[in-house]
C-alpha cells in the first residue's frame, strides 16, 4: 500500500518535473494538442474510437455541453475560493443572475418585453452579475471566516426563492423562446439550432480558453500576488500594505462575473430558464469540484470541474443488479469526496504553494496542541 | 529630536473586554524603544493598535506628524510604518525571495528596491542561502529573520517588532538582537516588544512596562534594568 502511494507520488512528481524542464514548444505542442482533441471530441467519427468514455445514456454532445459549463464555473469560483482562500457556498446563484438577465431581457413571457437579441443582453448580465457580487461583498467581506460563507449559502438560497415565487421572474413555469446566439452558416442556416449541441459546447470552450489565459495573466500579475499573500495571512498582507479589502471585493467580482457569463451561455442554448434550474446541490458540486480538483491551480479547476460533471453523466443509463446507477451518484460522488480529503486534501492537482500552506498548518496544529 | 510615533490614552476592546486602558507612549526618531512585560500584559495588542490591524476604542496615535488613528493598516504601511509580526506571521507558501518581495508590496522604485533587498541579504546571510526554500518549511529562527526582513523591504521609517526572539535558542537571540542594533544604526527607528526584558532593556534607549493593558513604568534601558521591581518581576533576579 506504502509503496503503490510512493510510487504513484514520484511517478506524479517526475511528470510535474518533466513538464517544467520540457522545451516551450514541447509544451505549446502539448497544449495544442490537448486543445484540438477537446474540439475534436463531439464528432461521432471521432469519440466512436474511443471505448468506454461517450456516455451511453445520453447525447454525448448535450453531456459535453454541460460538463463545459462546470468546467467554466469551476475555473471562475477557483478565483474565489482556491486564490483569494473565500468561501463561497452560493456560487451558482451569480450563474442564476447571469441566466435570469438573459432571459428577462430576451424572452417574449417577460415582463419588460425587450426582446433583444442574446448578444446585446450579455454584456449586461456579465456586468449585473459583477454588480451583485460587490454588492453582496461589500458588507460580508470586511467580515473574517464564516461570515461570507454562511451569507453566500443565504444569498443563492435568496435568488432561488425569489426565482420560484416572483410573478415577475415566472416561477417554474420559467422563461421560453430565449434567443439563440447570433451567426449562421454559409447556407444559411443557424449555427447555433436546437438540434445540434456540438456549436454551443464549442463556443464554451473558446470561452473557456480566453478565460483562462486572462486569468492566468491576472494571477501572475500584482493582483494574484495579492490574492495569494491574502490566503496565506491575511494579517501578514496588511502589515505589508495590501489593501485586503479592496483585492477581497476583487476576487469575488471577477468570479461573479465568469459565473454570470456561464449563466449567459446557458439560458442562450437551453432558451428556457426557470427555477427548476436553480438547487442549492449545484453550488456545492462546483465548490467540491474545484477542492477536489486541485483549489489554487487553474489546471486543477478545469479537470476537477470536468471530471465532476462528466462522472455524475456518465452514470446514467448503467445498471447493475437491476440497480440504477444514475440513482445514486450523488453517494458515489460523496464517497469519492471524502476518500480524497483523506488521503489527498490539496486536490488531484494541487498549487505548490497551497500544498505547502497544508503542510503549515498541518505542523501549527501540531505545535498548537 | 522629533517624536515620530505619538500614542495617546489608546483604548481598545477584545468584544467586551479592556485590552488596552489608556495607554500613552511616544518614540523619538533613530531610537530603540522596548516594551516589556508578562504574557497578556497586552504587549502584541498595543502593536495591533499601531500597525492597525485592530481599531481603538479611545485614544489618539499619531505618526509622523499625521493623526492616523483612523487610518487603514494598508495605508499606514505606505506612510513609513511596518511591523514584522510575531512567530509564525511569514507566508508559508511563498519562497524566501517570493516573501521579501511581498515586503516591497508598496514600493514602484525598482532599483531601490533591489539595493534593499541586497541589504537585507547582507543581514540575513542565511536568507540568501535558502532563497528558493518556501517559507513554512524554514526553521523558527530563519522565519523570524524573514519577518524581520520582509519589513525592513518596505524601507519604514519605523519598524515594529513583535517578539522578535520568541522560540529562539539563547545563541539566535543574541544574533538577532544584534541585528536589531546593527538595523537601528543604519537609521532605522524601532519599536520592539518583548519578553526576553534583559536582552530588550540592555539594547533599547528606552523602555515601557505593561502591565495588564496599563503603562506601570517608563525609563532609560539601563534604568530600567537596574531597577530592583523590573529586576524581581522580568529579570528573574531577587
Amino acid at each position: 500500500m506504502n509503496s503503490v502511494r510512493e510510487w504513484i507520488y514520484t511517478g506524479r512528481h517526475a511528470v510535474a518535473e518533466r513538464w517544467h524542464n520540457a522545451p516551450r514548444w514541447t509544451r505549446w505542442a502539448v497544449i495544442g494538442a490537448v486543445i484540438v482533441f477537446f474540439y475534436a471530441l463531439p464528432n461521432r467519427e471521432f469519440y466512436q474510437w474511443l471505448g468506454p468514455i461517450p456516455t451511453t445514456g445520453s447525447n454525448f454532445g448535450q453531456v459535453l455541453f454541460t460538463i463545459s459549463i462546470y468546467v467554466l464555473l469551476a475555473v471562475g469560483l477557483n478565483i474565489v475560493v482556491g486564490f483569494a482562500g473565500l468561501l463561497d457556498l452560493g456560487y451558482f446563484g451569480f450563474f442564476a443572475v447571469g441566466a435570469y438577465t438573459v432571459a428577462v431581457f430576451t424572452s417574449p413571457s417577460s415582463d419588460l418585453k425587450t426582446l433583444w437579441p442574446w448578444l446585446l443582453a450579455l454584456p449586461l448580465a456579465i456586468a449585473l452579475t459583477m454588480v451583485s457580487g460587490v454588492f453582496l461583498g461589500t458588507p460580508t467581506l470586511r467580515l473574517r471566516g464564516d461570515y461570507l460563507a454562511i451569507v453566500t449559502l443565504g444569498f443563492a438560497e435568496m435568488i432561488r426563492v425569489a426565482a420560484t415565487s416572483s410573478e415577475f421572474l415566472k416561477g417554474q413555469r420559467g422563461f421560453n423562446q430565449i434567443p439563440h446566439p447570433p451567426g449562421s452558416y454559409s447556407d444559411g442556416k443557424p449555427i447555433f439550432g436546437v438540434l445540434d449541441p456540438r456549436p454551443y459546447y464549442w463556443l464554451v470552450l473558446t470561452v473557456i480558453i480566453l478565460v483562462v489565459i486572462g486569468v492566468r495573466n491576472l494571477n501572475r500579475s500584482r493582483v494574484g500576488r495579492a490574492w495569494i499573500s491574502i490566503r496565506e495571512d491575511e494579517d501578514a498582507a496588511q502589515l505589508m500594505g495590501v489593501p485586503t479589502f479592496k483585492f477581497k471585493l476583487w476576487a469575488f467580482a471577477s468570479g461573479a462575473a465568469i459565473g454570470g457569463l456561464a449563466g449567459a451561455l446557458f439560458a442562450g442554448k437551453q432558451n428556457f430558464v426557470s427555477s427548476q434550474n436553480l438547487e442549492l446541490l449545484n453550488s456545492i458540486i462546483i465548490l467540491a469540484a474545484v477542492i477536489l480538483g486541485g483549489s489554487g491551480n487553474i489546471v486543477g479547476a478545469i479537470v476537477g470541474g470536468g471530471l465532476v460533471a462528466y462522472l455524475i453523466e456518465r452514470f446514467r443509463g448503467i445498471e447493475f443488479f437491476g440497480v440504477e446507477l444514475y440513482e445514486y451518484r450523488f453517494m458515489f460522488f460523496g464517497l469519492i469526496l471524502v476518500v480524497m480529503m483523506i488521503f489527498r486534501p490539496q486536490g488531484l492537482i494541487p498549487n505548490r504553494r497551497r500544498a505547502a500552506e497544508f503542510k503549515d498548518r498541518r505542523k501549527e496544529v501540531i505545535v498548537g496542541g | 529630536m522629533t517624536t515620530l510615533l505619538e500614542i495617546e490614552d489608546v483604548s481598545l476592546l477584545y468584544g467586551r473586554i479592556k485590552a488596552l486602558h489608556g495607554i500613552s507612549l511616544t518614540v523619538d526618531e533613530g531610537e530603540i524603544v522596548a516594551l516589556i512585560g508578562a504574557n497578556g500584559a497586552g504587549k502584541s495588542t498595543t502593536m495591533r493598535a499601531i500597525s492597525g490591524i485592530r481599531p481603538v476604542a479611545s485614544g489618539r496615535i499619531r505618526f509622523d506628524g499625521e493623526d492616523i488613528t483612523k487610518l487603514r493598516a494598508d495605508l499606514r504601511v505606505r506612510r513609513g510604518l511596518c511591523q514584522a509580526p510575531e512567530g509564525r506571521g511569514i507566508f508559508p507558501g511563498m519562497t524566501v525571495m517570493e516573501n521579501l518581495d511581498m515586503g516591497a508590496y508598496t514600493r514602484r522604485d525598482r532599483p531601490e528596491v533591489a539595493k534593499d533587498l541586497a541589504k537585507v541579504l547582507e543581514l540575513f546571510p542565511r536568507l540568501a542561502e535558502r532563497r528558493k526554500q518556501v517559507g513554512g518549511t524554514l526553521s523558527g529562527g530563519e522565519q523570524q529573520m524573514l519577518a524581520v526582513g520582509r519589513a525592513l523591504m518596505s524601507r519604514p521609517k519605523l519598524l515594529l517588532l513583535d517578539e522578535p526572539s520568541m522560540g529562539l535558542a539563547p545563541m539566535l537571540i543574541q544574533q538577532i538582537f544584534s541585528i536589531i542594533t546593527e538595523i537601528n544604526q543604519q537609521g532605522t527607528t524601532i519599536l520592539l516588544v518583548e519578553q526576553n526584558a534583559q536582552q530588550a532593556l540592555a539594547r533599547a534607549h528606552r523602555a515601557y512596562v505593561l502591565e495588564t493593558g496599563r503603562i506601570v513604568k517608563e525609563g532609560t534601558g539601563a534604568e530600567l534594568l537596574h531597577d530592583p521591581s523590573v529586576k524581581e518581576a522580568y529579570l528573574g533576579v531577587a
